[in-house]
């Protein structure tokens, strides 16, 4: 009977844990400790993993197409900055009211992408993005406008670990909260909630013949993945002790997309593969040309889109004749 | 006030020339296209390269901006845009992207980061003043000619539109791509010359706007938002449509940005998001258009 496949065991066999899974991330955990000279990165890899995690879940499982998902990030951290700086410095009661910040307005939000075409909801997500970043800017005696938030001072984690220049402690922290909200995605897209998602995301009309409450799951998607951007915000601005404008910006927006196609959407670990190639492109072309790395971006976005992701991660089939695989 | 309403159609009717190719490429191809504000980088580069370093007159560069946009478009349709447009649009929002970035990191490194001035003939520089206090309208000469300028275009794009053999074909092909091929129309070539005639515009728009919307290498990304808002809200089933839209965004702008400086480009946003909220396909939608 063991190898028989029925279709409860196809659809449980994804659910479980799989040993690579759970060596890859005692992995990241070791890693602070294994490569303490690239402990800063690592944290912001851990945080845009964060980020991409939270698209990914109403981009490749419910297919809402959005530009505008920083917005709750840059809300996520302005809330922590400030809640660390006018309430108490505890990281993670000010990540707590920074994930319920904005998972609000997430669920207000969620409110303007449920009518209209793709188009529309790609203006009015980020619509709401520019009306933030207006916000911050014009909110200077709050926000810093654009200076910045700064004299961000916070305390030790757990009341125990301070952050330190070398990162360590950051990278540490965010890994952590990584894990924690991975594991719940990792339950909520294989949760029969989530098999709904992908159900809406494939077929609308049909998901709606068959009794799925479209516009219901819509909107908490939409609101569970606000909650998880602005625990990446929280984080960034938390590790860094700063919080500026250009977390709103467009192309912060533009960049987590990247991050989630080169990793592939549908597949929550498409965000970590994605964030650690895309930091790391980003590190070594920045130190070559600091300027125009922007320039390598783009040309990078336009090829994979030419080429195809499937095609560009196998070189071999690009050239079908020399290793005879089958014509196209 | 009349001054402020004067300058917000002169702003309005830019944004219009501006988005009009957009509309469009939208309307037709049902392509995201968000590089569209690159090709209005270039014709505004073309313009004041142009007029600094060889000292074209303006009036002679303004077409040659056209030219320029025009042809850097149809280029590219050809080449980049056409295999995408049966792509998810996903596919179009980051290549198209991808595109800007790279414009906005190329004019950087080429032309330099800093803001282009452009010098306008004597001609245009002055201002004529008409009534009296609360009712006076103060016209600057140079907004006045970017009114005539854009008027008419706009009643030539209408023109062609509606009365020559070429616009029916491509208002076919915007209603049905299928049926508009069964018909014998080359669909291709429709697309191609629309989408280098939208180039061409935003190009000219970027030319005539230079002095208006300042230039320099984020142009394209600044202005993209706006140029979608025109499209979003107007609607990509007719001209009206996004002349309307854009209108009431220049109007709202410069309106906004004069009695409530301290909420900026706010209202402009909210009025937006308002309005899709309202009519999530636009404010005005033509029936029987496949959408």
């Amino acid at each position: 009977m063991k190898h028989v496949v029925t279709s409860m065991n196809a659809l449980t066999t994804t659910r479980r844990w799989k040993p690579w899974e759970l060596a890859l991330w005692a992995l990241a955990l070791a890693s602070p400790l294994l490569l303490s000279r690239h402990a800063l990165i690592i944290n912001e890899i851990a945080i845009v993993t964060l980020f991409a995690v939270s698209l990914d879940i109403i981009l490749g499982f419910t297919g809402i197409v959005s530009l505008g998902h920083a917005a709750f990030f840059g809300l996520g951290a302005y809330t922590a900055a400030l809640f660390a700086k006018l309430v108490m410095p505890d990281p993670l009661v000010g990540m707590a009211v920074a994930i319920g910040v904005s998972t609000l307005l997430g669920a207000v939000c969620s409110m303007t992408i449920i009518r209209g075409s793709d188009l529309t909801r790609l203006m009015v997500t980020l619509g709401v993005g520019l009306i933030l970043m207006e916000l911050a800017n014009k909110l200077d005696w709050l926000t810093g406008g654009a200076d910045g938030l700064q004299g961000v001072v916070m305390g030790p984690v757990l009341g125990r670990f301070e952050f330190d220049l070398s990162g360590r402690t950051a990278a540490w922290y965010s890994i952590s909260v990584l894990l924690v909200l991975f594991v719940l995605a990792r339950r909520l897209v294989n949760s029969p909630f989530g098999a709904t998602l992908k159900a809406i995301r494939d077929n609308r009309l049909r998901a709606m013949a068959i009794g799925i409450p479209v516009t219901q799951r819509l909107s908490v998607v939409y609101t569970v993945a606000a909650g998880m951007a602005g625990a990446a915000g929280a984080l960034m601005a938390q590790t860094t002790g700063f919080a500026s404008l250009d977390l709103f910006e467009f192309n912060r927006s533009a960049d987590v997309l990247l991050v989630l196609v080169v990793g592939g959407t549908g597949w929550l670990y498409g965000g970590v593969a994605g964030a650690i190639v895309f930091k790391l492109m980003q590190d070594l072309i920045s130190s070559i040309t600091p300027q125009y790395w922007t320039f390598w971006i783009g040309l990078f976005l336009v090829v994979l889109v030419l080429v195809g992701r499937e095609r560009l991660i196998r070189p071999w089939t690009w050239f079908p004749r020399f290793f005879g695989g089958p014509k196209a | 006030m009349l001054t402020i309403l004067f300058d917000g159609i002169a702003y309005g009717m830019l944004l219009f020339i501006l988005a009009v190719g957009l509309a469009v490429t939208m309307g037709l191809m049902n392509f995201i296209n968000l590089a569209h504000g690159a090709f209005a980088m270039v014709g505004g580069y073309i313009t004041v390269l142009l007029m600094q370093r060889v000292g074209v007159p303006f009036l002679v560069c303004l077409p040659l901006a056209f030219l320029g946009a025009a042809l850097l478009g149809g280029i590219l349709e050809r080449t980049l845009y056409r295999p995408l447009y049966h792509k998810p649009h996903l596919d179009q929002v980051l290549f198209s992207i991808g595109l800007t970035f790279m414009a906005v990191a190329s004019a950087d490194y080429f032309i330099g980061s800093t803001q282009q001035i452009i010098q306008l003939p004597e001609w245009l520089k002055g201002r004529t003043e008409l009534g009296e206090g609360a009712w006076r309208l103060g016209m600057g000469h140079y907004r006045l000619f970017i009114i005539a300028v854009c008027a008419a275009l706009t009643v030539g794009l209408q023109f062609v539109l509606t009365k020559t053999r070429f616009g029916s074909r491509l208002r076919a092909s915007v209603d049905d791509q299928r049926v508009a091929a069964g018909l014998g129309i080359n669909v291709n070539v429709v697309f191609l010359s629309t989408f280098a005639m939208g180039s061409g515009l935003a190009g000219l728009g970027g030319a005539l706007g230079a002095e208006v919307l300042g230039l320099d290498p984020t142009f394209a990304l600044k202005f993209m938002i706006y140029f979608l808002i025109v499209v979003a809200v107007g609607g990509t089933s007719s001209i009206s449509g996004p002349l309307l839209a854009a209108l009431l965004l220049g109007i709202a702008d410069v309106a906004g940005k004069y009695y409530i400086p301290k909420l900026g480009a706010f209202i402009v946003y909210c009025l937006m998001i308002a309005i899709l909220l309202w009519r999530p396909q636009g404010l005005f939608v033509r029936k029987g258009g496949k959408s």
